[in-house]
């Protein structure tokens, strides 16, 4: 019998954690699609961050390490200086990289940092069980949100590509979405560009996959998905953001 | 030759921590041990500076100079604030251009120098503080002139090498000074 | 014998620190240390290296542990209030077993404090100073000379117990200048099979990590760990004693207050009082049994800090209390002066215990 299809080589095989209905296994599955395709399972190193992906060193072959919350640009900063040849990235949520690790996201973009960030963003803290995010949208109820998130009180959701893209030094910033088939095909091509952008030496390259929470949004995975579509991509517009090489080559024509 | 406690101090940008340096490494040439130990911060930056440094021929114990047998003092707030520490029959030189004021002891030996006058006339206006060192070599009894040629050339950088010359005038300068 | 060149302290942590076979470096500017970022900028790029100066301490921290665990000789540096930010990091790396080497030239506490030179980290490094059961391996340099040569030693056994050494300095040490020579400790290497390097598909993959969900796991880890810190206790004890052979009165400093207390001991002496001293150079490790064996010997102790009185808890341990212990001490950039101490030495000599 033919096989049509199958899980990527470059996830191991334990059992992920996820809630059902998260987004999550189908971001890993694009980021280890994307490491097959390039052919360099042999050769990446993966950073985990403190959330719900936390547990991520699990569940890719390739060498890993566990990063302190928000701190995982950092790290992978120190490994890619003192590895070069290797292809390293990290991959976090919101909380991880957009609050507590915002000076560490930013530093590395400035520095265009040759390394790939899958920066999953949906809107809340998932593993504490559902606090606010800095991503969390005005009005939107968490643990500690509980009468909607008030922007007078604790200010506006932050959009990340937006402000990085407002930097000479990163190379490529984009956000897509997972949450219907042609953005997952979406997502999964930028994804791979930001891993070939490294293959290539250009420099720092961060997708944002805009995600969902459906245990912590008190959603099912479907009204979840909806959610992403009317609440979310509205604040979180989905596209490129800055593409260096592209927009040279443009220059050139 | 005894362990010898040398201060000098006066304002940043007076060279005081490069004397320092000079003694030291001339200490080094000797095969002596040699601790040196500027202060440090922001009172560097035209505030007061000052510089330890220890001669000795015994491991040097705690680096910092308590009680200096060789005090030289660059400005006034220097030797009002350290002339009582020096060691009773220890020696202090004094740029009498700067400071006016006499020394008040009388169990020390003194020694008043023009240095920044001096330094000027010769030419080589920022080297009053070699000046002042080439003093204390010629008339401190454990220190001698010789083998300054040789430090200078360890201590300035091959592409600075003009400035050996130059330190060597300030130096011969202050020890043919017959004050 | 080696050619002697004169060095400032923090010079000669870094070029040893080069000789150690050390080519990343990460780090924040902090007075009194920054000649060795200094240095490393300008040496490093020349030699293949990195330096790379980080947004923060922690970047910088989190950076050497993503070099650490890439199986690099790494180093940062920093003064007190930034190994207070470089915690986390310390943390982490320890947690993870991965080497790393860490200087903390120290300056008065605690905030902002100043820029003087003190040695109230003490606690800090050889307590913890980052959340969790773990240990540094603690040196204490009291000249130029064993900043460079404890800098490679420090390197030497943070690759031998995959632990975080850390040289602790102060303000003095670091800005003055000695003669050294770079001969006399010899550069070790040791495998790093659990390094992250790309498993070239060839191997299943190495995790560096310091989570572990079930408790049972972690606290196995922790046993474990401090199965490994026992021997460190047992094999790298370091410390020197000065005049004890006879010695009815012990002086215990390290670091500069040694270099200090050292002339207090001659001092002492000279009026015919018998007082030695041990300096312990490892901090942790400390020098349990050198002290305890003192106590069957000497009167008091006389703890000399720069520093509200923090060792002395370590002599009291170690000599579980069986002999008075006083503290001779100046803090917030203060440094006693060998008077001091030896008045402190005489009152303990009067006070005849």
């Amino acid at each position: 019998m033919a096989i049509v299809f199958q899980k990527p080589k470059s996830l191991t095989d334990a059992v992920l954690h996820y809630c059902p209905g998260c987004p999550h296994g189908i971001i890993h599955r694009l980021v280890a699609e994307a490491i097959d395709a390039l052919g360099i399972e042999g050769k990446a190193i993966g950073v985990a961050p403190v959330g719900c992906a936390v547990m991520a060193y699990d569940y890719f072959t390739c060498d890993m390490i566990e990063a302190a919350h928000g701190r995982a640009p950092a790290t992978a900063t120190g490994i890619k200086r003192s590895r070069p040849e290797n292809i390293v990235f990290t991959y976090q949520g919101d909380g991880d990289l957009a609050s507590i690790g915002m000076a560490e996201t930013v530093h590395a973009a400035a520095r265009n940092e040759n390394i790939t960030i899958i920066f999953v963003n949906n809107a809340i803290y998932g593993m504490t069980g559902g606090q606010m995010a800095p991503t969390s949208l005005p009005g939107q109820v968490t643990q500690t949100s509980p009468y909607g998130r008030d922007v007078k009180h604790c200010g506006w959701p932050i959009r990340v590509c937006e402000m990085l893209s407002t930097l000479e030094g990163p190379e490529y910033i984009a956000r897509v979405a997972v949450n219907n088939v042609k953005n997952v095909k979406a997502a999964g091509k930028a994804i791979k560009k930001a891993f070939q952008n490294q293959v290539e030496g250009k420099g720092f390259s961060l997708i944002e996959v805009v995600s969902a929470c459906p245990t912590n949004w008190g959603m099912t995975p479907k009204q979840a998905l909806n959610w992403v579509e009317s609440d979310m991509i509205p604040y979180y517009p989905l596209g490129v953001y800055k593409d260096r090489s592209a927009a040279k080559e443009a220059e050139a024509k | 030759m005894k362990t010898t406690q040398i201060l000098i101090a006066g304002f940043g940008g007076q060279g005081i921590l490069f004397a320092g340096k000079f003694l030291a490494y001339k200490g080094l040439l000797e095969d002596l041990q040699v601790s040196w130990l500027p202060s440090y911060g922001p009172e560097m930056r035209g505030g007061t500076a000052n510089c330890n440094v220890i001669l000795s021929e015994e491991a040097v114990g705690s680096p910092i100079v308590t009680d200096p047998d060789v005090l030289i003092a660059m400005n006034l707030p220097s030797l009002e604030k350290y002339e009582s520490t020096v060691v009773p029959g220890g020696q202090i030189y004094v740029d009498s251009t700067l400071i006016s004021k006499k020394v008040e002891r009388s169990d020390v030996q003194v020694f008043y120098i023009p240095a920044t006058k001096m330094a000027n006339d010769a030419g080589v206006p920022t080297l009053a503080n070699m000046v002042m060192m080439g003093c204390v070599l010629k008339n401190n009894p454990e220190l001698t002139f010789d083998g300054t040629a040789e430090t200078m050339q360890k201590l300035v950088p091959a592409k600075k090498a003009n400035l050996v010359e130059l330190n060597m005038k300030a130096l011969e300068a202050g020890r043919d000074y017959a004050g | 014998m080696a050619e002697r060149v004169l060095m400032k302290g923090n010079e000669a942590i870094a070029e040893a620190a080069i000789q150690a076979g050390c080519r990343h470096y990460f780090g924040y500017p902090i007075t009194p240390q920054t000649e060795i970022a200094a240095y490393m900028a300008k040496k490093m790029p020349k030699i293949g290296g990195t330096f790379l100066q980080a947004e923060s301490e922690i970047a910088s921290i989190n950076m050497v542990y993503g070099a650490a665990a890439a199986g690099m000789r790494v180093m940062t540096s920093s003064s007190s209030p930034g190994i207070s930010l470089k915690g986390e990091g310390l943390s982490y790396i320890a947690g993870s077993d991965v080497p790393a080497f860490v200087v903390n030239v120290q300056r008065g506490g605690p905030g902002l404090g100043g820029i003087q030179p003190s040695q109230s980290d003490y606690f800090q490094a050889t307590k913890g100073g980052g959340h969790g059961d773990y240990h540094m391996i603690v040196l204490a340099p009291a000249s130029v000379q064993e900043m460079a040569s404890l800098t490679i030693k420090g390197f030497n056994l943070a690759d031998k117990y995959n632990m975080i050494s850390m040289i602790l300095a102060d303000g003095t040490i670091g800005q003055m200048m000695e003669p050294i020579s770079f001969e006399d400790v010899e550069v070790e290497h040791y495998d790093k099979p659990w390094a992250l390097t790309g498993t070239e598909c060839k191997r299943k993959h190495n995790i560096v990590n310091s989570l572990y969900l079930q408790p049972e796991v972690l606290e196995r880890k922790n046993f474990e760990r401090y199965e490994k810190y026992k021997v460190v206790e047992e094999n790298e004890v370091l410390y020197e004693t000065y005049m004890m052979d006879d010695a009815d009165y012990c002086v215990v400093a390290f670091g500069i207050a040694a270099r200090v207390a050292k002339n207090a001991v001659v001092a002492a002496r000279a009026e015919g009082i018998k007082a030695g001293l041990i300096r312990p150079i490892t901090l942790w490790p400390f020098p349990k049994k050198v002290l305890r064996d003192a106590a069957d010997q000497v009167k008091s102790f006389i703890s000399v800090e720069l520093n509200m009185g923090q060792m002395i808890d370590d002599i009291r341990l170690a000599t579980e209390c069986r002999r008075p212990v006083t503290l001779c001490n100046r803090v917030g950039g203060m440094i006693p002066s060998p008077d001091q101490v030896l008045q402190s030495i005489r009152e303990a000599a009067k006070g005849g215990n």
